[in-house]
Formats: structure tokens, C-alpha cells, sequence
């Protein structure tokens, strides 16, 4: 399946190669480079290449290009998930994925890539089984095994392995023992010039953080499941049991992991917590425009929206911006044309404004078309679909465990057309 | 630390010094490997010293050592230039550090090695120093070693030989880890010379007893095929025995391998087709993205298409016509008309009746439509869209727009996915419509591909909204966005006519926009749109003459040139004009333009040359000197071809043929289209393109294959530790257990039960739904059989009625019975059967058949169900006291437990059936076959029968002829000594073959016994003439016990499983007993061993010779003198232990009577009586 895997930064250096069968040359990778040329935003690159002898299937995450190198029909999706299970694994491992942290951890990032796949075909992506074989590094263990000659790698096979259920690793021990979760919602919406909402849909994910002993057997139950018509689990959820009694049911990994996300799409109604009221207009004469800018709040069910921010991608023609704002502060940059202003909380007695004039390139004609705003927010406490988490119920152990749930709403592609 | 090393060393650097600048000098290359020379295996070593040597020599012992350190210190720091002096140095000392004592120094070696490797550098000439470690206690050190040795193993295969012992002796390591890793390791370095030892280690993991390794044994598979396809044969071995493994661990990794070894070896699939379905869930993503695909493949060449009907309705083109709706399809529409009829004809003839192994398949699937993991979901997505009928598909739709969420590169592929189904299926997405609309921020290829599956869900309903999307989109700032919308706009045009005129002067409209690339888009959209209708467009066209002032696109002005030339006609007196105009602007245009004025002029001169005339003489004068030698050649030819001289040729008589030729309108279709013949999901779908080692999604058969192919005989709980998902895991081990029971008695319980509980019903609504309808099987006869079905219904649960109120009798009567007989459940259970002989036949392909006997079934049911209850009235008169029926409903339910019970609940206890009942099919639990087996069996000589049964043999079916294929085979229990074996209890088998063809090579095969049952297999028949028949004796010690005996019946072509199930009766053969000699017995047999029974006799069994005929007939027993004429005394001994069985009825007035049966085996006892009873009151 997967041959080999280059992993390459933004200027095009390949600064990591593994390959799990014969080796390929990484002169492979220069028609990835002439499709990079070609497209001029890294997003743009289309993730499969074919040529004269190879598939190359690439993802973008963080400034890199993991390129993976096919010779046989595979399902693409399988291969861009693949790599993204490894990109999110070295998240896991250091903290972030980008190219001094690999370069720094290559033995690591060899030994998990090893770990991962076994001839091109994966053995083991479950995060649990991967830090029993090889453990994430940290200070301590550094020193430790210097001293007593230990090693990072573990000599079992990992209990997870075996078992059916491989993301909880056994003899799990706090005292303290936890489960929190986050429920997040993001409102994905576009609004067009007049205030009207053209699309608007959920996106909501319940991430948990569970520190529990031993082997806990959890279920969660909701005021409203019927909001949730569409969604997706960590397989530790018993899909049966939801689908019968709509009760989330699972044995939980150890540590943080995403329960469940759901998507609550446009057919359904959503709330949109804010209006945006704007004008922007450029001139002919004189080359330089006029911007006008101001948000209120509209749906917040009581709450108070947070930081507020606007993402502004200005035409090439725009110079510079020079404009007063009511409440908060923008930049301008004017090398990638993003106008940001940063509001901070809404204020619905004085709603926050920003105006002023944007001045233009001389002798271009004028964009036809106005920049669309990205708007950013947050609203504590609020899951602005409704729904609600009525309770958590532990079976298996008999310690009682601290729970918590808390809400957030945070705007996702939050788009006002002008 | 390396100072000292080097002292060490030094000595032997000394003595190869020589040598090694001698080979030097000869010019050996440093990194070529050393093993390929003759004296290979000292010189590596030599070899590999070589940089060493090279460091004294050059350095002069100076600086060497410090120049060493430094390097150690920054190891990580490499120059690409100064790369090949400092190498030497630094792998020097890498060496030393290897060769050390110290783990953490090995360690350390290890991690600068692995790095450069990471980092493509050449670590090769390290080979000796790193291989010697591969032995190293240090598991970190040990891992390191190996992905070196994977990485280069291939490049130095002789020294890797060396690490191959090391291997072999972790493959035996009482660690599991360590043994699976020992055989990845193995198993990657490619080494042709080690393919027999791989060979071996590849068949002892596939049974170890970890199913880690085993599953590394499957990881091996395809890289050993990989080095060695010759060995393909002994893999595929051990695929099929992986492929039986029960773990969910091993599932996805055999697959993997088989689909990259065997992948047209879909036969090895069959027996394990259910297992896998099952398993499914629980398998981890990776296996059931790969399972879920190869399930598709199979599933296409097993089962009939489910939208047969459908398709063959659609390809009569009304699926097509809508959307591309054009005006010539008039004179087609007869013929589809009559396609159509006869599709539909079709359809009807033949009822689709889903096989309940892909009903398995889609119900299994659906659940991972909720993985986390986008390839999991989008491989359940391509096989509900290429297996699930077409009103099913529907669910796929929302999981994939789910998927749009997620990063850029899953929504690229999805949308690719979503758009080819979307041609397919609209309706399907049109809900999700404002999920594909798009936002400024997405990336442009997926901006064009939203735009493209916007396109294909537009229709009448919905264009007015798209189209004001793209209003939006046009407006953008990206400009290979903004052509993408004009061409949707144009697609949008040309499919939906309503908004055709709409569509066209929007586009008109950005005719006047400020960037070229819109205009020229515009105006080729344009132009293609009015090639479809030209004379409704002339003022278009006249507009756009209009803009050759303004426009200076040089593409948008060829464009509109060209149209006014192509319809002149239309615009007959602007056309001149504007050649004129361009007549003048002639030479200050670019080429393209000039061209088409070129073309426009000629055109014109064809059709208006009093007119143009001149202009066009003009115009070519001009394009004569043009600079451009492509315009001098155009203007030369068309000279030629269009003013006659006497030197012009033949064509010019053809030049208003050659210039005004009809030109065809564009398609405007999407490039999506007929993609779907790929299999969604692939990389050549996505590519468009067959990719290496793409397996083509077969076509469905005309006819289903055989489904039998797919039943397993043993039925084996799950492996699966059920801990965790016990809730849902539970109710699906026990429901397929069920399924399977029901399949290995397939012939019986067919899927059109219904109500009796383990089949389609208990599963899904909509399957009971369909199961129903199958059963009904009303489209294929059409003669109400469903109202006969229904009153037949009816009529059994009168009958049911009657029986319990006779239970309820009985149980009044005695209330001391110790066994509980209940003649109700028998019947119920004879009904059943019934139910199942009338169902088995539907299945069949032969429908005539199928209806004759569900007639002839029905009919006996009736007078069946008459029987009963005139049985019932007599019984009335008889007793008084007789409690109220309940009301109906309540009756329904207890039927319906009652029949569950019969059927799953199985009693100890359960008669054998009787012998009026034909099929074998009574279940006999574990339980009552321990018991049995723990009876001792004695082995005493029997005398031989003196008193033959006077009754004719009752003869069982083993094999159908609908299920044979032709072959029918019958059994009988012949009560003749069977001579080679005197415990055995012989079996006459009849075999008739109906089939038109011969059957060869009859033997059986694969006899699955319980313990201490033997059987002694009948010759084998070479030849069976079609029409003939045959018979053969067969013996089986049945150990007595009524357990089964299970085989296979072989041809030259088939297998069947059948088996064989004796009823108690044939269990003994009679023994001549003397009066005195029976009382005796008898008086030893009490207690325990005797078991009364009271009983009314049936009315026509009420004399002696009747009550003897029953009793012979039911057991194969002898009767004993007997001085009292109201007693009959029966006697026999069991075939194997040789235990007596003494049986007396005692009858009484009015038909009442005692059935006393004394046998030390209790069990058979019990069962005898139930079988004389039955016997007597029947």
C-alpha cells in the first residue's frame, strides 16, 4: 500500500524520508515540486499526483507536505487519513508537528513510523498501543534511562493490542479520578449582503478528558439526542446501544480523546449570534475607498459574545488602511492584504464600529467585487444548537468519579458576503 | 572513551594497512559493496575498515581524533558538499561506538545512523559494524538494527545472511513481540536466497497461538509474493487458513493479503463470507476499509443486482432524458416504449428476492457509515452505491456531507466521489444542497469541485437559488473560479431549458465585464448555447456584433466573428457591415481574430457575394502579406477554394458545402460522467484512470450462483472475548447463531418463516418487509395464493386452539404424567414443518413446480386441520367438563411462543419424529448428546431377528431434487442386519437422478460424527444415468443416541451436506423373548427404568392386530407371546450397547389403555414412549 513516505517543508527540502518496502529515490518528489510551482497556494496542490510510475498522495498540515508514495490501486482516503493519523500522532508525541520537532525526534519519529506500518499497511495508529511500545519523550525518562541504561521501547506487547478494546491501555490507577467534557459547537454560516442567511449548519464535537482507575463502563445521556441526526464516534461507543436508547455507552481511552462529533446541517434551523451591518466601497476618483463596519448582537440566547474578531481579505489594490475603530484595535498588513480587527467582547449597549477610508493603488481599475468578512467569536457556557448533556453514569468501578461538562460556541466558517 | 578504542584497535589496523592501500590503489570504490568480489566474506570486514585506514593516512595522526569529536558533537549537522570528505571521518567513529561494550554507546551510534537514513543519506558502509548487533540484548539497540537492516538488507545481501540465525531463534521467543517482530524483520529484508526459510517461518506464525503474529504472518504474505511470486501457490494456503482465523485482529490483515496475492480467488471468500460480516465492526479501521471493499467485489459477482427492475426501466433512457433533455429523442421513444414494456414484463416475470447474505452485508456495513475514520465511511459509501437498492442508497448522502468538514485533502476526494454519484443519484444529495455551497476562503479545486456537484443536482426546483449563488461567484476575485462559473452557468443552460434565456443573458451581460478571461469564457459559453438555437437569437447575435467595437479580447472577438459567420444567415445585414469594420482594423488585429475575419469573409462571400465581393478580395489581399505564415496559408487556400478561376480544383463545387456545414451543437456534459464504472472510493476512480493492481468491479450476474456455497457447517461461538461491547455483541452473536443454525438446515427453514422467529424478521423491519413479500410470492402466480396463505393461517390457529384445550384436558386427567408429552407441541411442530416444506420450494428457481406444490400443500393442511378437529369433537363428547377457549388474540401469541420454543428452546426430551412426518430436522441439544455418550456401551452379541416388522419401511428424504440439482436421494431404515458390522445399524439408500445429465463418482465424503458413532460408507457408484436409479446400503453406528450423522454426499461435480437422523425406533432390533423370560426382564427393570404412560387409543386403532402394526412400525422391536389378550408385549435390544427395551400396552375400555416402557437407558425409553404414543393415538 503506502512505498514510501517524504516528509518536506515549505521550501520544497525533504528533510525526512522512510520508505517500508524497496527504497524509491526521492527524485519522486520533483513532480510534486512542478505541481507545487503550478498551484500558488500550498492548499492548492492537488493531494493525488499521478506519474509514469508512481501515485503520490499528499496532505498539508502545518507548513509541511507529507507525501506518501503508492504503486497500486489503494483508496485515496485511506492513505490521507493514514497520514493524517500520523501527523496527529506526532502532535500527541512532542507538542506540535512541524519540522525542527521532527528533525529533533527523528529516532522516535522513525521508530513510530516503524510501528505504524508493516509493509505499507497499518499495524498500529492507536495512540494508547503507540506510547506503551515507544514512549513519548519527556526530561525525566531522558534522564533516567541515561542513568540506568533503560530504553524507550517497550519490551511487551502492549495489553491493548490484543484486547477488543485497544484505545484503554490496562491497570489504570489516579486519585483523583475525573471525566470532563468539553462540548463545542461551531456555526458554520454564510450570510449574504443584505443580512440574510444563505447557509447555515453545526458543527459540534464532544472532546473528553477522562482520568478514571481500572475499567470504567460510562453512559451519557442527553435532554434533546433527537438534535443529533448525524453523527460520528470514537469507536469505544457502542453503536447499538445509540442507536436503541440514544445514550452514549463506551468503555473510555485513557486521556484526552473526541467522543463524538456531530453535524446538525442546513435543513435544520440555526441561530446566528451576531449581525454584521457593513459597508465598503471604492472610488474611482481619487483612487481610495471607504469601509464601514458594525456588529450587534442578534441570537445569543442571553449570553455574552467574546472575542469578537473580523478577518478582512482585502483586493490586491488596497494599500493601506486608515480607519478608527469604536471598540478594540485593527492591523493591516499590507504584504497579505488582511485587514484584522480584534474587538474582544460585545458590548450591546455600544455596538463596536470601524470605519475609515482604505486608500488604492493608482492607475488599477477597482475590484469588482467586495471582500468577504470572516468573523470570529465565542460564547461561553452555550451550545447554540440546545443541546445538553443530562447525565454521566459510571459502571465497573466504585470510587465516584468527579464530571464536569462545559459548553462553548465558537463561530467556524463564518462568512458575511458584501 | 574513543582514545582508548583506538589504542585497541590499532594492531589490526596496522596489519590490513597494507592490503588496504593496495586496494586503493587499484582503485576500488568506497561504497560499492565489498561482498560482490570472490573472497567476499573477509574483505567486508577489511572493507569496512577501510575509512579508518584512510583517517590515519590522510591525517597523519595530527588532528584525526579531534576532528572526530568535533563531529560527534554536532552529528546532526551534515553539508551536502563537504559530505563526502567528512563521511569517512564520522562513520569511523560510529563504528568504534558500535563495537563497544557499552549499550548507551550502541544506542547512541544507533540514533545517528537512523537519522541519517532518515534524511537520505548513505549509512551503507556501515553494514558489517551495525549487523553484528543484531543480537544485542538492548531492545532499543535491537529495533534501531532492524530498520537498518530492512533498509539495506537488499543492497548487502550476504552479510544480512549473517542476521538470519538471530531471527530464526526469536521466531521461537516465548515473547510474542519479540516473535512477531523477528518475522517482520525477516520477512522485509528482501532476500531472494531466505524465500524457503520465509516460507517456513510464514506457515509456523499463521498457527501460532498469538493472533499478533499471526497477523504478522499475514503482513508477510504479500511481501514474500512480492520477492517470489512463485511461491503463490503454497500463500494461498495460507491465506485460506488465516482467512478462517476467528480473531477481529487477524481479519483486515488477511484480506489485505489476499486481495494483493489471490485477489481472483473470490471462491476462498465463500465459507468465510459470514464470518467476515460479522466480525466487521469490530475489526479496526484500517482491515474494514480494506474488507468493506473486497466485500463489494464479492458481493457483485454472488448476488443479483437489487435494482434489476430499475435498471432495466431506466436504460429505456427516461433516467437520461430529464436530464439532458433535447428535442430529437421523438422518434426514439417507440422503440423505448417497447424496451420499456418489456423491462417491465420482465420485472414481473421475475420477482428480485434479496439473498439474506447481502442483506447481511448491507446491514452490517451501515453502522460505519458513523466511523470517525473517512476512509471507513466513504468504502461503506461506495458499496451501499454499487450493492444497495436504489431506495436504500439514500443513507450514504449525509455521511458523506459530514465528511466536507473535514481537512481539505478528505474533502477533495469526497467531493470527487460525491460528484459522480450525484450524476448517478440526485436526488440523494439535493436535500444537502447548501452544503456544497461555497465559500471565498476554500481552495480553488475545491471551489471548482463544489461547482461541479452544484451543477449536476440543478433542476427545475431549485436552479432559480444555484443560479443566484453563481451571480455571487461571479463576482469573485479568483478568476479560474469565475470560468469554472461560467461554464456551470452554460451547463446549468443547456440542461434545463425554463432557464436557458436567463442563463443566456446574464451571460451577455459579462460580455462587459473588465477581465478577459471572463468575457472569452462567457462569449465560448455563449456561443455554445446558441449553436442549440440559433434562430431564436438573432438580436444576440446582433448584440454581440455590437461588441466588437468594445471587446478586445482577441479570444472574445474570434468567438463572436466566428458566430456572426456561422449564422449570417440570421443577421443579414449587420454581417457585411462588421466585416467591413474588420476589414478595416484588419491588420492591427492579433492572429486568431484574423483568422476568423478570414473565415468570416469567405463564409460571407459564399452567401452575399454581391455584397462582399470586394471586401473580401480586400481582406485576402491583406492576409497575403500578413507577417504570420499560417494566415498567408489560410487566405491562399481559401482563395482557391472559393473564387473560381479555371485553375481551381474540383473542391471549389464543394466550398458552401465545406464552409456552411451544419456544425453539431456541444455537449456540455460533466466529466464526471460514467465514471462510476470504477469502483468509488479507488484511486482510478479519483484518477480516471485504471491504477496498477485495480480490480474491476465485475458486472452482476444474469443468474445468482449458488448461495449454498456460502453455508458453514460447524457453527462455532465467536472467539471474542466480549467484555466490552457484550450489549450490542450479545444480541448479534446469538442472532447470527441463529442464522446459522437456520442455514445449516437449510432445506427447512427458508427465509419465509415469517412470524417463526430466527430469520429476516428478527433483523430489520424493512427485511421482514421484503421476507414477506417474498413469501407471499403473489407477483409470480397472481392467483390470490395470498389469500390462501391467509386462511390457511387461519385455519392453524383453529387447530391450535383445539390442541391446547386438549393439552389442558390432558393435564386434568393425570396430572402425575412424568413426562410432559404434549401432542399440541408436536403438531404445532409438524404444522411448522409443513410451513417449511411449503416455503422450500419457493426458493427454487422453478416456479411452475413451486406452485403445484404449494397447492397440493395447502390441500393437506386443510384436511389436516378437518382431522384435528373432528379428533377434538370426539374428544368433546367424551369429556364434560371443558373449560372456555380464550379469546383469540391471546391465543395468537402463546402460538407464536410456543413455536419459538420448539424451534430454539430445545427440550431434552424432544420426541424423535415421528415417522408420518417426513424431513429429519428435530434438534437434539448438546446436553441430551452428553448424556448419551456417558451411557456405557456394552458390546454383547444379539441373536438375530426372528419376527421381521410385517409393516412397510418409512423412507426419509436426504437430499431433495430441487436442492441436488437433479439428484434426489432417499433413505430408509431397513431393519436387516447389517453384515460387516453387527452394531451398526444399516441404511438403505435410494438415489434417483431426474437431472438430464449423468452423475458420476457418488461416495461420501467429510462424515462429521459425535464421539464413538462410526459409519461404514457405501461403495462408491461410478455412474448414475440420468433417469436411473440406484440404491446402497450404508451402516452407522449411531452409539444409540438419536444425534445425527453428518456428511457429505459427493458427485463429479458437487458436494452436499446432508445428514442422517435416526428416529429412536431404529435404534434396536428385536430380540425373541419367552413370556417367563419378559416377566423376568421386567421385574428387573422397575423403578427408574420403567416409565407408564396412560393414553386413549386412536379410533381405528382399537384390536390387537392394529395396536402391533402401530407399535412394529414406530420401533423396531419383535413381539412377545403374551397369554392375556388385552396385553401386547413387545421386545428388542439396542444396536450398540445391546440394552433390553421391553415395551407393553395393556388397553382398556373405550379406547383407554397403559403404555409401560422398561429400558435401563432412560433416555431412549423416554423417547420410545413419546414414539408409541404417537404411534397409538394418531
Amino acid at each position: 500500500m503506502i512505498h514510501s513516505l517524504f516528509v518536506i517543508n515549505h521550501l520544497g527540502d525533504i528533510f525526512l524520508e522512510k520508505h517500508w518496502k524497496s527504497v524509491i529515490s526521492r527524485s519522486v518528489c520533483d513532480y510534486f515540486f512542478e505541481a507545487r510551482e503550478k498551484a500558488v497556494d500550498p492548499e492548492n496542490v492537488p493531494p493525488v499526483l499521478q506519474t509514469p510510475h508512481h501515485y503520490l498522495i499528499s496532505i498539508y498540515r502545518g507548513k509541511l507536505f507529507f507525501l506518501s508514495v503508492i504503486q497500486t490501486e489503494v483508496p485515496p482516503l485511506f492513505v490521507i487519513e493514514f497520514l493524517h493519523r500520523v501527523a496527529d500522532t506526532f502532535q500527541d508525541y512532542f507538542g506540535e508537528c512541524s519540522e525542527s520537532v521532527i528533525s529533533d525526534n527523528v529516532v522516535i519519529v522513525y521508530e513510530l513510523l516503524e510501528e505504524m506500518l508493516d509493509n505499507g499497511f497499518p499495524l498500529a495508529t492507536e495512540s494508547n498501543v503507540l506510547k506503551e511500545m515507544i514512549r513519548p519523550p519527556n526530561i525525566l525518562r531522558s534522564v533516567v534511562n541515561t542513568l540506568t541504561g533503560g530504553s524507550n521501547v517497550g519490551e511487551t506487547l502492549p495489553q491493548g493490542q490484543l484486547s477488543n478494546i485497544p484505545w484503554r491501555r490496562a491497570g489504570v490507577k489516579y486519585t483523583n479520578n475525573e471525566a470532563y467534557f468539553d462540548v463545542t459547537e461551531e456555526i458554520d454560516a454564510i450570510v449574504d449582503k443584505s443580512g440574510t442567511t444563505v447557509s447555515a449548519e453545526i458543527q459540534g464535537v464532544i472532546e473528553a478528558c477522562v482520568k478514571l482507575s481500572g475499567m470504567p463502563d460510562l453512559t451519557m445521556s442527553f435532554m434533546n439526542p433527537r438534535l443529533l441526526d448525524d453523527v460520528s464516534f470514537h469507536p469505544c461507543v457502542r453503536f447499538r446501544r445509540w442507536e436503541s436508547e440514544r445514550v452514549l455507552s463506551f468503555i473510555p481511552p485513557d486521556g484526552n480523546f473526541t467522543l463524538m462529533t456531530y453535524h446538525i446541517s442546513s435543513q435544520n434551523l440555526v441561530a446566528i449570534p451576531v449581525y454584521v451591518k457593513q459597508s465598503i466601497s471604492f472610488f474611482e476618483a481619487g483612487s481610495c475607498g471607504r469601509l464601514d463596519i458594525t456588529i450587534g448582537p442578534k441570537q445569543t440566547m442571553g449570553k455574552t459574545v467574546e472575542d469578537l474578531k473580523v478577518t478582512v481579505h482585502m483586493p490586491k489594490a488596497v494599500l493601506n488602511a486608515n480607519l478608527t475603530a469604536s471598540q478594540g484595535n485593527y492591523t493591516y498588513d499590507f504584504t497579505t492584504k488582511l485587514l484584522v480587527w480584534d474587538i474582544g467582547k460585545l458590548n450591546p449597549q455600544k455596538l463596536p464600529n470601524l470605519r475609515g477610508s482604505l486608500s488604492m493603488q493608482t492607475g488599477v481599475p477597482n475590484p469588482e467585487e467586495n471582500p468577504s468578512l470572516n468573523i470570529d467569536l465565542k460564547i461561553q457556557q452555550l451550545a447554540i444548537s440546545g443541546l445538553k448533556v443530562s447525565r454521566l453514569d459510571m459502571y465497573g468501578e466504585m470510587y465516584k468519579p468527579f464530571k464536569g461538562v462545559k459548553y462553548v460556541t465558537k463561530a467556524g466558517k463564518f462568512q458575511v458576503r458584501t | 572513551m574513543t582514545a582508548m578504542q583506538k589504542l585497541l584497535q590499532l594492531p589490526v589496523n596496522a596489519v590490513n594497512m597494507v592490503k588496504t592501500v593496495q586496494s586503493q590503489v587499484q582503485g576500488q570504490e568506497e561504497d560499492k559493496s565489498p561482498v560482490l568480489t570472490p573472497d567476499s566474506g573477509q574483505q567486508a570486514w577489511y572493507s569496512a575498515l577501510q575509512p579508518d585506514e584512510l583517517r590515519h593516512l590522510r591525517s597523519g595522526g595530527t588532528g584525526g581524533g579531534g576532528g572526530g569529536d568535533q563531529e560527534e558533537r554536532a552529528p546532526l549537522e551534515e553539508g551536502g558538499g563537504g559530505g563526502f570528505q567528512t563521511q569517512p571521518l564520522r562513520h569511523d567513529d560510529l563504528k568504534e561506538m558500535l563495537d563497544s561494550n557499552k549499550d548507551s554507546l550502541k544506542l547512541e551510534a544507533m540514533k545517528r545512523i537512523v537519522a541519517m537514513i532518515a534524511r537520505g543519506k548513505n549509512a551503507s558502509d556501515l553494514f558489517p559494524a551495525v549487523v553484528k548487533n543484531v543480537a544485542c540484548k538492548n531492545i532499543e539497540v535491537k529495533k534501531l538494527v532492524y530498520v537498518y537492516l530492512v533498509r539495506y538488507a537488499e543492497e548487502q545481501q550476504d552479510l544480512a545472511l549473517l542476521s538470519i540465525s538471530t531471527f530464526q531463534r526469536g521466531l521461537k521467543d516465548p515473547n510474542q513481540l519479540i516473535r512477531a517482530s523477528a518475522l517482520r524483520v525477516l520477512s522485509s529484508i528482501r532476500v531472494t536466497i531466505i524465500v524457503p526459510i520465509m516460507m517456513l517461518a510464514i506457515k509456523e506464525a499463521a498457527s501460532d497461538m498469538s493472533p499478533y503474529v499471526r497477523k504478522t504472518a499475514a503482513h508477510a504474505i504479500p511481501k514474500l509474493y512480492s520477492l517470489d511470486p512463485e511461491q503463490k501457490d503454497q500463500l494461498i494456503e495460507v491465506i485460506e487458513k488465516l482467512l478462517a482465523d476467528k480473531t477481529t485482529l487477524v481479519a483486515g490483515s488477511v484480506v489485505m493479503a489476499f486481495e494483493e496475492v489471490c485477489p481472483e480467488r473470490i471462491d476462498l471468500i465463500h465459507k468465510n463470507y459470514r464470518k467476515l460480516c460479522n466480525l466487521l465492526i469490530d475489526v479496526e479501521e484500517w482491515g474494514q476499509v480494506v474488507i468493506i471493499n473486497m466485500l463489494t467485489r464479492y458481493a457483485r459477482t454472488q448476488f443479483l443486482n437489487p435494482n434489476i427492475n430499475e435498471s432495466l426501466l431506466e436504460e429505456g433512457g427516461s433516467g437520461d432524458k430529464t436530464f439532458y433533455g433535447s428535442d430529437e429523442d421523438e422518434d426514439e421513444d417507440e422503440e423505448e416504449k417497447e424496451k420499456k414494456a418489456e423491462a417491465a414484463a420482465m420485472a414481473k416475470r421475475k420477482p428480485y428476492v434479496m439473498d439474506p447474505d447481502h442483506r447481511l452485508l448491507l446491514r452490517n456495513t451501515k453502522p460505519l457509515l458513523q466511523s470517525r475514520n473517512a476512509a471507513v465511511v466513504m468504502a461503506v459509501a461506495q458499496l451501499y452505491f454499487h450493492l444497495a437498492p436504489k431506495a436504500e442508497v439514500g443513507v450514504i448522502a449525509k455521511a458523506l456531507v459530514r465528511l466536507l468538514r473535514s481537512h481539505s485533502e478528505v474533502q477533495y476526494v469526497v467531493l470527487q466521489n460525491v460528484a459522480t454519484m450525484s450524476i448517478k443519484r440526485r436526488g440523494m444529495f439535493e436535500p444537502y444542497l447548501k452544503s456544497f455551497y461555497i465559500r471565498s476562503t476554500d481552495p480553488t479545486q475545491i471551489k471548482v469541485l463544489k461547482l461541479e456537484v452544484l451543477t449536476n443536482l440543478a433542476n427545475e426546483t431549485n436552479i432559480s437559488t444555484i443560479l443566484r449563488e453563481f451571480q455571487t461567484y461571479i463576482k469573485s476575485m479568483d478568476k479560474d473560479f469565475v470560468a469554472a462559473t461560467i461554464q456551470a452557468i452554460g451547463r446549468c443552460a443547456t440542461n434545463i431549458s425554463e432557464v436557458r434565456d436567463t442563463c443566456l443573458n446574464g451571460l451577455v451581460q459579462l460580455l462587459s465585464n473588465r477581465d478577459e478571461l471572463v468575457v472569452a469564457e462567457s462569449v465560448v459559453v455563449i456561443k455554445k448555447l446558441l449553436q442549440m438555437q440559433p434562430e431564436k437569437h438573432s438580436d444576440i447575435i446582433k448584440h454581440m456584433a455590437k461588441l466588437t467595437d468594445n471587446i478586445q479580447v482577441p479570444m472574445a472577438r474570434a468567438s463572436i466573428l466566428w458566430l456572426i459567420g456561422e449564422y449570417c444567415e440570421h443577421v443579414p445585414k449587420i454581417a457585411p457591415d462588421v466585416l467591413r469594420k474588420m476589414a478595416k482594423s484588419f491588420t492591427n488585429e492579433e492572429d486568431i481574430v484574423k483568422l476568423q475575419i478570414i473565415n468570416l469573409a469567405a463564409k460571407l462571400y459564399l452567401t452575399n457575394s454581391k455584397q462582399t465581393k470586394l471586401l473580401t478580395q480586400y481582406v485576402l489581399n491583406l492576409a497575403k502579406y500578413d507577417q504570420n505564415y499560417d494566415i498567408r496559408d489560410r487566405a491562399r487556400f481559401i482563395r482557391q477554394l472559393i473564387v473560381p478561376t479555371e485553375k481551381s480544383g474540383a473542391l471549389s463545387k464543394y466550398a458552401k458545402k465545406l464552409f456552411l456545414a451544419l456544425k453539431p451543437a456541444p455537449v456540455l456534459e460533466s466529466p464526471f460522467k460514467d465514471r462510476d464504472h470504477f469502483q468509488l472510493g479507488s484511486l482510478s476512480h479519483l484518477l480516471n484512470a485504471k491504477a496498477g493492481g485495480y480490480q474491476e468491479l465485475p458486472d452482476w450476474p444474469e443468474a445468482a450462483p449458488d448461495p449454498s456455497v456460502r453455508n458453514v457447517e460447524v457453527f462455532t461461538l465467536l472467539e471474542r472475548v466480549t467484555t466490552l461491547t457484550s450489549v450490542p455483541e450479545w444480541t448479534k452473536c446469538s442472532s447470527r447463531e441463529k442464522r446459522k443454525e437456520k442455514k445449516v438446515e437449510k432445506p427447512f427453514y427458508t427465509d419465509s418463516e415469517g412470524e417463526s422467529g430466527p430469520t429476516e424478521s428478527a433483523d430489520s423491519e424493512s427485511d421482514s418487509a421484503s421476507g414477506l413479500e417474498s413469501s407471499s410470492g403473489s407477483e409470480e402466480s397472481g392467483s390470490g395464493s395470498e389469500s390462501e396463505e391467509s386462511k390457511e393461517a387461519s385455519e392453524s390457529e383453529e387447530e391450535e386452539e383445539e390442541e391446547e384445550e386438549e393439552q389442558k384436558k390432558k393435564k386434568k386427567k393425570d396430572l402425575k404424567k412424568p413426562v410432559q408429552e404434549s401432542e399440541s407441541e408436536q403438531s404445532s411442530e409438524e404444522e411448522e414443518r409443513k410451513h417449511q416444506r411449503k416455503s422450500k420450494p419457493r426458493k427454487s428457481e422453478s416456479e411452475s413446480e413451486s406452485d403445484e406444490d404449494e397447492e397440493s400443500e395447502s390441500e393437506s393442511s386443510q384436511s389436516e386441520s378437518e382431522d384435528s378437529e373432528s379428533e377434538a369433537e370426539v374428544k368433546k363428547k367424551k369429556k364434560t367438563a371443558e373449560s372456555k377457549p380464550p379469546p383469540k388474540p391471546l391465543k395468537k401469541e402463546s402460538k407464536k411462543e410456543k413455536k419459538e420454543m420448539s424451534l430454539l428452546d430445545l427440550d431434552d426430551f424432544e420426541p424423535a419424529p415421528s415417522p408420518q412426518v417426513t424431513p429429519v430436522n428435530t434438534f437434539l441439544s448438546n446436553s441430551l448428546v452428553t448424556d448419551l455418550e456417558g451411557l456405557s456401551l456394552s458390546d454383547s452379541v444379539l441373536s438375530p431377528a426372528t419376527i421381521a416388522p410385517s409393516s412397510a419401511l418409512k423412507s426419509y428424504e436426504l437430499l431433495h431434487r430441487i436442492t441436488g440439482e437433479g439428484l434426489s436421494v432417499e433413505y430408509c431404515f431397513s431393519r436387516q442386519p447389517f453384515s460387516p458390522d453387527a452394531n451398526m445399524v444399516a441404511v438403505q439408500m435410494q438415489f434417483t437422478n431426474s437431472a438430464s445429465s449423468d452423475t458420476k463418482n457418488l461416495h461420501i465424503e467429510d462424515v462429521k460424527l459425535q464421539s464413538g458413532m462410526r459409519v461404514k460408507e457405501f461403495p462408491e457408484i461410478e455412474l448414475l444415468p440420468a433417469g436411473e436409479t440406484a440404491t446402497a446400503v450404508m451402516g452407522i453406528d449411531f452409539c444409540d443416541s438419536t444425534q445425527a450423522a453428518n456428511f457429505q454426499l459427493c458427485t463429479h461435480t458437487r458436494k452436499f451436506f446432508v445428514s442422517i437422523q435416526p428416529p429412536v425406533g431404529e435404534l434396536m432390533r428385536p430380540v425373541f423373548l419367552t413370556e417367563n423370560e419378559f416377566k423376568k426382564e421386567q421385574g428387573q427393570l422397575m423403578g427408574m427404568n420403567e416409565i407408564t404412560e396412560k393414553l386413549t387409543l386412536d379410533v381405528k386403532c382399537r384390536n390387537e392386530h392394529a395396536i402391533v402394526q402401530r407399535v412394529t412400525t414406530a420401533a423396531n422391536l419383535s413381539r412377545v407371546p403374551c397369554g392375556s389378550d388385552k396385553e401386547c408385549r413387545f421386545a428388542g435390544r439396542t444396536v450398540t450397547s445391546g440394552s433390553l427395551v421391553l415395551v407393553t400396552v395393556a388397553t382398556k375400555e373405550e379406547g383407554a389403555a397403559q403404555l409401560t416402557v422398561n429400558c435401563e437407558k432412560m433416555v431412549i425409553g423416554t423417547m420410545l414412549v413419546k414414539d408409541i404414543l404417537q404411534a397409538l393415538t394418531q
